[in-house]
């Protein structure tokens, strides 16, 4: 009894739990260890059983059973606790005035065949759907079918209960109380979860999406006739924007940074090895001899005439002011770009 | 308006009341699946747990990639998973060169992720490496004993968060009454070190003591293994909070055909089918009729048995 007291027994698990043991030292071979931790297991199954075997059985077939108490140790649940059933709005109403359910006999006389009936279902008693003949009232109107009012009356009294029966749900499911067999549709509220129900689609996206289906055309919806309120199509997508080449006041110098700095990335990644020795030996040997080729060519008059010669912009931008001056003032950046190039052409006939 | 669906089948309506949130709970329900990648030992491991519990588990048997439950993210089609097999409890298992031999042993709340614990599989030995007395044999889905031995398991905070998931996985279904005859196995949890726990699955030999009390003796039936703490999340607190609610109230069973009166007390009704006296059946006659055939047969004048007849007229 000393030892048992010392362990924890959760007895609705049939769990032990001894907090006191403790190696003084791991014991070397595994099968030392395995056989000690046995041991120690053993006398904690002792415990339980010890409890176990005294509790009082009754006999069954199959053995002595054993009524455990419930669980101790506490461990979460699995789902969350169901929610009790909101009240349907008659079941408010009846409690507000005092009404009480009261049973009903499951037959019931009825007078027309004389005999006793069901109350509810087939055949059964006082339906007035099975009267022939319906009296006239003073009060009827005429030209009105008693027969199918009759009809009609049933139908809407059907109606609004499913409609109440709805409302009722609607009421449980905000609760979050619905039956568990039951979905509704509408929301598709999950069984258990509290996952939340899918968004509807806004008067917006509808309209984006109807835009877009309309572009959906050879002239990508261009020519299409607009219905009243509908938007025009959207363009998904970017609209690819050059930038001018030509330098210039604003957007020019633009262009020119943009490349400079994606050059600038290009050779800042390869700066290490910006210097190399071979290539600009290379490189002065060719200009080398480009230029003795050059001059040797300059000596011969006649072949000069013919190749084409480049200049660089920044020359002619800096004569452009003199070509502005008979032009208009007005003028676009290719004007003044052809104005100039025309200029340096003039000016290189002079040279000669 | 809307739609109000509800199952068309009975069995079908049967089975999402078994998937409603219960007042009293009974039982959880494991999950085992892996990951892109496994070892030899953790399919064996994952095998051996799926066959400890079956009856109250279900295993994957395909790659899982999308499954990292430590990472945001990671656990979508893990819950997925859970909420589609109704399952509460999940082992994964994974193997990397980081953790090798990995096994994730999670619990889930309203079918969304409540703790965790990842744990190392080492010294695995698996069932079939054991030699015993196929008599001491476990049956399919009995209740086991638990023991927990050590000072680790109730001082390092990883090891008590470890002792609470097994039990959870290992105490197997909440039972009200129990067969003293169905108590044939028991789990071993050793605390060898801070992180360190040593697992065995045992049968039960129970021998006479000379008293209503039996001698218990373990013998290993296996798996055993060491489980070493890796990571671990202990639930959020409002979450545990939610999870722990319990009622006192216990959900009542509708008695049928007893009511109570104020003068007479408890009252039962007992109904009696019909007796149907032109249905009755009758007992079996086959004697007298076997003795008009006899007669019959005298008539007839063909007497086989005329040896019998003879002697009983001498005599």
């Amino acid at each position: 009894m000393e030892t048992q007291k010392q362990f924890e027994i959760d007895f609705g698990n049939l769990m032990a739990f001894n907090p006191h043991h403790t190696f003084p030292s791991l014991p070397s071979s595994r099968e030392d260890l395995v056989k000690e931790c046995l041991e120690k297991g053993t006398e904690l199954v002792q415990a339980i059983a010890q409890k176990l075997f005294n509790l009082p059985s009754t006999e069954d077939v199959d053995g002595p059973l054993v009524k455990l108490p419930p669980p101790t140790t506490r461990l979460p649940r699995e789902k969350p606790l169901p929610k009790p059933k909101p009240p349907t709005k008659w079941e408010v109403f009846a409690k507000a005035r005092g009404i009480k359910n009261r049973k009903k006999d499951k037959i019931e006389y009825d007078e027309p065949s004389g005999t006793w009936k069901r109350r509810y279902g087939y055949d059964r008693a006082n339906d007035e759907e099975n009267i022939p003949i319906i009296e006239a009232k003073m009060t009827d109107v005429p030209g009105e079918d008693p027969f199918a009012k009759r009809r009609t009356d049933k139908k809407n009294r059907v109606e609004k209960q499913e409609k109440n029966r709805q409302q009722n749900l609607k009421q449980a499911a905000k609760v979050g109380a619905l039956p568990s067999h039951v979905q509704l549709a509408a929301t598709g509220l999950p069984i258990t979860g509290t996952q939340a129900a899918p968004k509807k689609a806004t008067k917006d996206e509808l309209g984006n999406v109807a835009g877009l289906a309309a572009s959906a055309t050879a002239s990508g919806g261009k020519f299409d006739k607009k219905l009243p309120g509908e938007k025009p199509a959207q363009h998904k997508g970017k609209y690819r924007k050059f930038l001018p080449v030509v330098e210039g006041k604003g957007l020019g110098s633009q262009e020119r940074e943009q490349t400079e700095k994606v050059l600038n990335k290009l050779i800042s990644k390869n700066s290490h090895e910006i210097f190399n020795v071979d290539k600009a030996v290379n490189m002065y040997n060719v200009k080398k001899e480009k230029k003795r080729k050059y001059q040797k060519d300059k000596s011969s008059p006649t072949s000069s005439k013919l190749k084409p010669k480049t200049k660089p912009y920044k020359k002619g931008s800096s004569s452009s002011k003199k070509g502005s001056s008979f032009s208009n003032k007005g003028s676009s950046y290719s004007k003044k770009g052809s104005s100039s190039s025309n200029k340096g052409a003039s000016k290189k006939g002079k040279a000669k | 308006m809307f739609e109000v669906r509800t199952p068309r089948t009975g069995k079908a309506r049967r089975a999402l009341e078994k998937r409603a949130p219960k007042l009293v709970e009974t039982g959880k329900k494991t999950l085992i699946l892996h990951g892109t990648k496994t070892s030899g030992v953790l399919n064996a491991v994952l095998t051996e747990i799926y066959h400890m519990k079956k009856g109250s588990a279900v295993k994957f048997s395909r790659k899982n990639e999308n499954i990292k439950p430590f990472e945001s993210g990671g656990e979508t089609s893990l819950e997925f998973f859970l909420n589609r097999t109704d399952c509460s409890i999940f082992v994964f298992g994974s193997h990397s060169k980081k953790r090798p031999d990995n096994l994730v042993i999670g619990r889930a709340y309203d079918h969304h992720i409540y703790d965790l614990v990842e744990i190392g599989v080492e010294n695995f030995k698996p069932m079939e490496s054991f030699k015993y007395d196929k008599k001491l044999a476990p049956q399919i889905g009995s209740k086991p004993l638990i023991a927990f031995i050590g000072e680790g398991f109730e001082n390092v905070e990883e090891l008590k968060h470890l002792k609470e998931v097994l039990l959870d996985l290992l105490r197997g279904e909440v039972i009200e009454n129990l067969n003293l005859v169905g108590v044939d196995r028991a789990y071993v949890c050793t605390a060898i070190s801070s992180n360190r726990v040593f697992l065995s699955h045992c049968g039960l030999r129970l021998k006479k003591s000379g008293t209503k009390v039996p001698r218990m003796e373990l013998e290993e039936i296996g798996p055993s293994m060491d489980l070493v703490v890796r990571r671990h999340r202990l639930p959020n607190e409002s979450l545990q909070k939610e999870a722990m609610k319990t009622t006192r109230e216990k959900p009542k069973k509708k008695v049928k055909n007893v009511s109570k009166d104020a003068i007479e007390g408890k009252i039962g009704k007992i109904y009696m089918p019909d007796q149907k006296v032109g249905d009755v059946a009758l007992p079996n006659i086959a004697k007298g009729v076997k003795r008009e055939r006899r007669e019959a047969k005298l008539k007839n004048g063909e007497n086989k048995h005329a040896s019998k007849k003879l002697k009983e007229n001498s005599t």
